[in-house]
């Protein structure tokens, strides 16, 4: 059971909600879009597209109906800071959306929400309807002539891959949650074939924070390549698990110091589709350029079984994928079969060769980011961890 | 010929995850002709502005294996066999659904390239259960082929031991054994998309994905029309027809049976193509003797029962325009016809309704019967419009009816011993000789179907080259029939067979003095939905066949006769959707209603693969055929005429007629219990 806590305070909390959307609408848009391109924020969700790109992208896209939609199907193994950040600092999300749809000149945003986080509905229902009230949704917001926007809650259904863009797409739209072929992207084809911007929850988040702080402030922070701050969801073997405000750029081991987890022998991050990083390694950053995390850190302590760890990312992966394409389908239960086999000393090394040969047609040739992040962890494993996972015998 | 099925801007059923939907993007560029060009293994092409790679390495004739690809069907990029290297892009990209929209470098067969193909074939066989010498499929396979081309040559990652799924018998036309699937989904494709019905589609995630009916129910239980696209556009053996060559040889080889085979005009055109010859060699005569060599006691032409439809289903328009145009008001369809479509959802009032009563004619516009396709969508799919359909039985059914009745006396054979044989390219055939309702004789009209690949394996099973075979005639007494009957092998030939006979029927003018060689133009081709008006300015007297049920033409005289052509059920539905919102084809007066792509050439009896150029190629065999024939017209078809003289003597469409020839049609809905 995760503890759900948040440790220190969040910049979040000190963000006065209306503030970032008041001073955005008295200037044209593209000023809004020119901050956000100065912080250089890039998407929290984990793949670290440029938020500012994506969104002129959208502008460019001819279409009248042209959709925001928050990504708020938080899945990755051990990411919990979405559901953070909408249990407390909703207002901040749909501002972000409110200020997107300024920005693209779009009507309407859909939230995405996870189907475990249906709980939470009721309470992001009651903020809309205040923000209605409040005149920062609906028609003419702020009294600015022509600027008209209203946020729906949809909800999931427990499938991770609809936290892939174009299979949230799909599902919003009815169909069976697949990931689309790309490109096109959703900029140009998205929801119901209109340009679209998909984002994270804590993306639409920071842009308030940045239009409200300055970019200099945001980009002041963390790396040339990965700015600003980030939320983390820890968990594993350490002592305070929890969501925690870094900034980007922190090493393995700056952030184990800081969560209670020295002496792990390995720690996991970007989730189950992220990284296996091992002691030897602690010093690299977390950040798009070295180790990317859409904010999952699972610790593993020293008596952790890594094969057994494996297995589990595995078998999440085998029973997620969506099944469409052959190399994520069939190519996940093959890796789990070599586990297995590890598991009781009866693998060959040809044979985890094959398997890790496989592993790579499967990052290469999967349709989408999950089948293409599957054996991510499992090949990991297998090149940090051999001692450990060679020479088993069998029970 | 264009081959565009469906028209421009219909929108596909499919879901975007499955198909590639940039083209529609860049439709607009594509009309400006912006051109791109691209370097595809260090060779530079220049390809319209949101072409696929595919399409630009087939120009440049490099071949890039694809298995959930297929001309027909919109694109998918879910196997990955097709795989190629863009420069640039961090991940392989599926060429099949890469759209050109920059001049991007491609290459085709580096080291990872080819590991990953190799990788996806053999997780594909991993998961294939089934020896390919028990196959259906063996030798046509495009997994066998692939693994044979990427020289597989052991189970790299195991194979299965035992099969997964119970194989799905249940259907008279269709096999499906979900055991051999790859989950390329051109059946999905193929069943919600081309012929928007919509009977398969993916269920579950991971490796439990499966393709199934609706609730997993069998697929006798569901909405399924039985055409055999999705057999015809299978990679694999997991979809098959029903094979009844067993059954057959059993028959022939029984002293006590007389075995007759009736061959329909499409599978003459396509079966050479099953013993290596190129699309559009007929096959006809050739066919003839070594249906003899096999041993059928008789062969026959189905064409004259063709000919027999058109005379029965092209008196039956002239009584339905007779009751509509002679002394009715309100035009088309009659009040209460009109007040029923409203309420769609009442099967049970259509049930009484729809019951054809012989003495009143049914409402305009009529549409054809031939298709058991097309007839099991509309009963499916458009229930309150049953009474539309044709009574005539499918030309299939009318010969069974007749062998089993006229040919019997005429040769003194009991009945009972008579086994007939349909030769089809049709799957749908199988479901249809199995209606309870086509027993008129008290026998069953057609005891077995066999489609154009069964005969082809029965065909080789006795050793006979299909090809280098010499050519003999068909049995009487039904003779060689008419070039009207053999262009029902394609679609717009119902239709334009009927115009022939009926034009002249009534204006007594020769149709070659409307139409040069007798060839009705609008109505050929392969546009999805064709439509054609003929004025009909002069009228001449009633021939003596007819001449009980009509005393002049006058009522005709100056009436335009408007017509339409469908293939495909999507086009189908789309001729409905106009029927129902009272457009333009609801002012029609006959449909022709085809289930599949291209008509019976494209049948889902026929060989495999199928593509528009294939069809094109049986097409033109088809029309060669009809060129060649000295009688043109059903009409004039002398042994027609003569069983008319000695069996159906009362006329087209009189009582005997009625209790051998026509039937009538069962309101399924589209609910599934």
């Amino acid at each position: 059971m995760i503890v759900e806590t948040t440790h220190g305070s969040l910049t979040f909390c000190s963000i006065e909600p209306g503030s970032g959307l008041d001073s955005t609408l008295e200037r044209p848009p593209a000023n809004a879009l020119g901050r956000i391109e100065a912080s250089g924020l890039r998407g929290r969700g984990g793949a670290g597209f440029p938020t500012s790109l994506k969104w002129d992208l959208a502008i460019k896209s001819p279409g009248e109906n042209k959709y925001v939609i928050c990504n708020a199907d938080e899945g990755e193994p051990g990411t919990f800071k979405d559901r953070v950040i909408l249990s407390d600092f909703a207002d901040l999300v749909f501002e972000g959306m409110t200020i997107g749809a300024f920005v693209i000149g779009a009507k309407r945003g859909i939230v995405y929400l996870r189907g475990e986080y249906a709980y939470l509905r009721s309470h992001l229902e009651t903020v809309l309807r205040r923000r209605r009230a409040q005149n920062l949704l609906g028609k003419k917001i702020r009294g600015r002539d022509g600027f008209d926007f209203d946020i729906e809650i949809r909800m999931g259904a427990g499938a991770y891959v609809c936290g892939e863009e174009t299979a949230l797409i799909e599902s919003l739209e009815g169909q069976r949650g697949e990931p689309r072929n790309r490109p096109p992207f959703p900029i140009d084809t998205g929801y119901l074939g209109n340009p679209t911007i998909v984002n994270n929850v804590e993306t639409f988040a920071w842009v308030v924070c940045i239009l409200a702080k300055g970019a200099k402030w945001f980009n002041s922070i963390g790396t040339k390549k990965s700015t600003g701050l980030k939320l983390f969801s820890v968990s594993g073997d350490c002592s305070q698990p929890g969501v925690y405000e870094f900034p980007m750029g922190i090493t393995v081991a700056e952030l184990l110091k800081e969560v209670g987890g020295e002496g792990a022998k390995a720690v996991q991050v970007g989730g189950a589709a992220g990284q296996c990083v091992p002691a030897a390694q602690f010093e690299r950053t977390i950040a798009y350029e070295d180790v990317p995390t859409g904010g999952s850190v699972i610790v593993f302590g020293p008596d952790r079984d890594m094969l057994r760890v494996a297995e589990n990312f595995l078998e999440f992966f085998a029973d997620e994928s969506c099944g469409q394409c052959t190399p994520c389908r069939e190519g996940t239960p093959k890796l789990i079969e070599g586990v297995k086999m590890l598991q009781q000393g009866r693998c060959s090394m040809h044979y985890i060769h094959e398997l890790c040969s496989l592993g790579e047609t499967m990052q290469l040739a999967s349709k989408c980011g999950l089948g293409q992040m599957a054996p991510n962890a499992f090949l990991s494993i297998v090149e940090h961890f051999q001692d450990e996972i060679l020479g088993r015998i069998g029970k | 010929m264009s081959d565009k099925l469906l028209p421009h801007g219909h929108p596909t059923r499919a879901p975007a995850s499955q198909r590639g939907r940039t083209a529609e993007v860049l439709e607009h560029a594509k009309a400006l002709g912006k051109q791109i060009e691209v370097m595809i293994d260090g060779r530079a092409i220049t390809v319209p502005l949101g072409a696929t790679i595919l399409e630009a390495a087939q120009q440049l004739g490099i071949r890039i294996p694809t298995l959930c690809y297929h001309e027909d069907l919109c694109l998918a990029g879910v196997c990955r066999i097709c795989v190629v290297e863009v420069e640039g892009q961090r991940t392989l990209q599926a060429s099949c659904s890469y759209p050109i929209t920059a001049p991007i470098h491609v290459k085709t067969h580096t080291p990872a390239v080819r590991k990953a193909r190799r990788h996806i074939l053999d997780l594909m066989l991993a998961s294939h259960y089934g020896e390919c010498y028990t196959c259906a499929r063996n030798g046509n396979c495009e997994l066998q082929s692939l693994a044979e081309e990427y020289g597989v040559d052991y189970f790299r990652f195991g194979r299965m031991e035992k099969p997964r799924y119970e194989i799905d018998l249940s259907s008279h036309a269709l096999v499906r054994d979900m055991n051999k699937c790859i989950l390329c989904r051109r059946c999905v494709r193929t069943c919600i998309d081309l012929q928007e019905v919509g009977v398969l589609e993916a269920i579950d995630r991971g490796n439990r994905i499966k393709i199934t009916t609706f609730g997993d129910k069998p697929l006798s239980d569901v909405v399924c029309i039985n055409c055999g696209q999705c057999i015809n556009r299978c990679p694999t053996g997991a979809l098959r027809a029903n094979d009844n060559t067993d059954e057959v040889w059993q028959a022939i080889d029984d002293p006590t049976k007389h075995v007759v085979i009736q061959t329909a005009p499409s599978p003459r055109a396509g079966i050479g193509e099953c013993f290596g010859l190129p699309p559009g060699q007929p096959m006809t005569f050739r066919m003839n003797t070594a249906l003899r060599y096999c041993g059928f006691d008789k062969v026959f032409d189905t064409n004259f029962a063709a000919d027999l439809t058109i005379l029965e289903e092209g008196t039956e328009l002239l009584l339905r325009l007779k009751a509509a145009l002679a002394n009715d008001e309100c035009g088309m369809m009659n009040d209460e016809s009109k007040s029923r479509h409203s309420e769609q959802s009442q099967l049970q009032n259509i049930h009484k309704s729809s019951f054809i009563n012989h003495h009143s004619p049914g409402p305009l516009p009529q549409f054809t019967s031939c298709s058991p396709g097309w007839v099991k969508f509309a009963e499916h799919f458009y229930p309150e419009y049953l009474d539309h359909i044709s009574s005539c039985k499918s030309p299939q059914q009318m010969f069974g009816a007749l062998l089993k009745t006229y040919y019997a006396e005429k040769t003194g054979v009991d009945p009972k011993d008579i086994v007939t044989v349909a030769l089809m390219p049709c799957s749908a055939k199988k479901f249809e000789c199995n209606r309870p309702e086509m027993c008129a004789s008290g026998f069953k009209d057609i005891d077995y179907g066999l489609t154009t690949r069964e005969l082809a394996k029965m065909i080789r099973e006795v050793g006979v080259d299909l090809p280098n075979m010499n050519k003999t005639d068909f049995d009487e007494p039904f003779g060689t029939a008419t070039g009207s009957g053999v262009i029902f092998g394609t679609t717009g030939g119902v239709m334009e067979s009927a115009i022939r006979t009926v034009l002249e029927l009534v204006t007594g003018k020769k149709i070659e003095s409307l139409f040069d060689y007798a060839e009705v133009k609008p109505v050929r081709g392969f546009e999805g939905i064709r439509y054609a008006e003929l004025p009909i300015t002069e009228v001449g007297p009633v021939p003596a066949i007819i001449s009980h049920l009509f005393k002049d033409w006058n009522w005709l005289k100056g009436v335009t006769l408007k017509v339409a052509v469908a293939h495909g059920t999507a086009n189908a539905k789309l001729v409905m959707e106009d029927i129902k919102a009272g457009g333009k084809l609801s002012e029609c007066h006959f449909i022709e209603f085809m289930a599949c792509p291209g008509g019976c050439l494209g049948g889902g009896g026929q060989p495999i693969p199928t593509s528009p150029e294939i069809r094109a190629a049986r097409a033109k065999a088809i029309y060669d055929e009809d060129r060649s024939y000295t009688i043109r017209k059903s009409h004039e078809n002398p042994a027609l005429l003569q069983v008319y003289a000695d069996f159906l003597t009362d006329g087209p469409c009189g009582h005997r007629s009625h209790e051998l020839l026509h039937t009538h049609y069962t309101p399924r809905g589209k609910y599934i219990a």
